[in-house]
């Protein structure tokens, strides 16, 4: 794992009294799927939040193609290349799906092939342009919170348990979409509970418990040792 | 082209589309349809918190941000206009001068206490914004000299907007082509302007990250927009527009004073008009405004006839009494706000 896009060096992140990270490091190569794994209240989400700045690293580096990002705030990082899908999606409900989609692209209007691939991957929301994101299903917003992310090429998506609640068919279409995300060279740090659509994406994974990265390593060898994985995280992907 | 012109936000329900051109209409006909010197004083009025009202719009109902400092800015307006014309002469390089002055000053003032105020809790910005508003009312009182205290000051505007300036004879429809009526086609295409760049602005990538930021702040930031940033911008415009309807409310009253321009009364006037209208939605401005201004301007009237018509009947037209008028604006305020949540425009959207 020599070529790393993001570097994760000592990191510590507090939420008001509450000491969440306690060194975490951890390296997310380029241009591959690395899982981010384990129980639930692990750490994982505030890992997440904590790389794009929405929370501050009390210490260690948050090193971003060679640059520390830990001390920026998170509209320059954004602007880095990095896009984060939150587990809550993120999207704006009061905003139509089309403006929802204008203010993903920051750097200027979407190219008309990546609108249409997005249309491709998710048709609802070109059926549902003009509507309020707020009235779109569960499984439609979780489509406009990825294809958001989409909406311009990024250096590293920060995607945090795409499939929640979602059907199988739907989940699908998104581990197709990050396929094709992988297949244009972006780099991927996903969290993800379901254990075959983790298996079917990552090439690496990284698991953690109670704050801190307790194993690194690739999917496969996560994926092929069931002893480890139980030892882990308490489960075994095979249930999937 | 209307389209181009209304930047693709159309009313979206016709019962709101009707008012809006009826209020459209009987202002740009208002001088030739209202004859008088009250309804031309009235509609000049309305024209004016139309600009005033939805340029607080902006940033209450699109940027999410409360203020009480929106008179403050709106004085600044009217008391720039008001120190050239008092030191410069009667010119229209004076009432430039002015109200560029102004509108500098306000947004000097905004762009302060935005960045230091705007980073932190919403309520903390709202807090500062009125002491600050409570200290420059005070000082235009303090400083007669200058501002001309409570008392304020008439001013000399030029005489083309005067009604002693006449530029043709001939009445036409019975009106004197007289530089009054000048004045309140300056009102009138001011408003209309200031109002089209205003859905412009809120129907423009500036916009849509402002509804952005006032949904989910955190969530804008996380996707790449500096929310201080952008709520910074909209404040500084917001100051600046209110400072403009500040000088064009000077030139049309021919006076500014504390209680026209900077008193607390007007930033609660606002307010009303506002969340009568409906925020967030600029057209909520105009049907604010207008109810509002017709409203203080002609209920006591309303009122007395009422009264004289209920005579004979026991107890109504003691309630009636042109006297009562506050208590009945207040109770149809109650009453708008209880049917109407989201305002008049919301609640025309949204009943299909």
């Amino acid at each position: 794992m020599s070529d790393a896009i993001l570097s994760l060096k000592n990191v510590a992140t507090d939420i008001a009294q509450y000491h969440i990270l306690h060194d975490v490091s951890f390296d997310v190569p380029r241009g591959k799927v690395t899982m981010l794994l384990g129980r639930n209240g692990a750490g994982k989400t505030t890992t997440l939040r904590t790389v794009m700045g929405l929370w501050a690293a009390r210490a260690g580096q948050v090193m971003f193609n060679g640059e520390d990002i830990a001390a920026q705030p998170p509209a320059r990082i954004a602007r880095k290349g990095l896009a984060i899908v939150p587990e809550d999606m993120g999207i704006f409900g009061d905003l139509t799906v089309q403006e929802n989609m204008a203010l993903a692209a920051v750097s200027g209007p979407i190219a008309a092939d990546r609108l249409e691939l997005i249309f491709t991957a998710f048709p609802p929301l070109k059926t549902f342009w003009d509507m309020p994101a707020g009235n779109l299903s569960g499984g439609q917003k979780q489509m406009l919170a990825v294809a958001r992310a989409m909406a311009e090429d990024r250096q590293l998506y920060l995607i945090d348990e795409p499939s929640k609640g979602l059907a199988p068919a739907i989940v699908s279409t998104l581990v197709w979409a990050m396929k094709s995300l992988k297949g244009a060279g972006a780099s991927i740090l996903m969290v993800e509970q379901n254990f075959a659509m983790a298996r079917a994406l990552g090439d690496y994974a990284a698991v953690m418990d109670d704050g801190r990265i307790v194993w690194t390593g690739t999917m496969d060898e996560l994926a092929n040792d069931t002893a480890l994985q139980e030892n882990l995280m308490g489960l075994s992907m095979e249930v999937a | 082209m209307l389209m181009k012109l209304i930047s693709g936000d159309t009313p979206r329900s016709p019962i709101l589309s009707v008012i809006l051109a009826a209020i459209l209409l009987s202002l740009a006909f208002a001088p030739f349809l209202f004859p008088g010197t009250r309804p031309l004083d009235t509609a000049a009025h309305i024209c004016i918190f139309i600009i005033l009202v939805a340029s607080y719009d902006l940033m209450l109902g699109y940027g999410g941000i409360v203020s009480f400092a929106h008179t403050m800015f709106f004085g600044i307006g009217a008391y720039g206009v008001a120190l050239s014309l008092e030191h410069m002469g009667r010119s229209f390089g004076a009432v430039a001068f002015g109200t560029v002055a102004g509108m500098i000053l306000a947004a000097a003032l905004a762009f302060v206490i935005a960045m230091f105020s705007l980073r932190v809790r919403a309520i903390f910005f709202a807090m500062i914004t009125l002491a600050v508003a409570s200290a420059v009312a005070v000082l235009v009182s303090q400083f007669s000299t200058l501002t001309g205290g409570e008392d304020g000051m008439t001013l000399k505007i030029p005489r083309e907007l005067t009604p002693a300036f006449k530029f043709h004879d001939e009445k036409i429809l019975g009106v004197r082509m007289n530089g009054k009526l000048l004045n309140y086609y300056m009102v009138f295409f001011s408003t209309l302007i200031l109002f089209l760049v205003m859905l412009r602005m809120v129907n423009s990538p500036f916009g849509s990250v402002l509804k952005a930021i006032r949904e989910n702040a955190f969530r804008a930031e996380a996707v790449g927009y500096r929310v201080v940033v952008y709520r910074t911008a909209v404040t500084v415009i917001s100051a600046m527009i209110a400072a403009l309807a500040g000088a064009i409310y000077a030139l049309w009253l021919r006076y500014v004073g504390p209680a026209t321009t900077l008193s607390f009364d007007i930033m609660l006037d606002i307010l009303l008009m506002v969340v009568i209208g409906g925020m967030g939605t600029m057209y909520g401005a105009v049907i604010g405004a207008t109810v509002f201004v017709l409203a203080q301007t002609y209920l006591q009237d309303l009122m007395g006839t009422a009264s004289d018509a209920t005579s004979a009947l026991p107890l109504i037209p003691d309630l009636l009494n042109p006297d009562r008028w506050l208590l009945w604006l207040g109770v149809l305020f109650i009453l708008s706000i209880y049917f109407f949540p989201t305002g008049v425009v919301g609640r025309l959207r949204g009943a299909k």
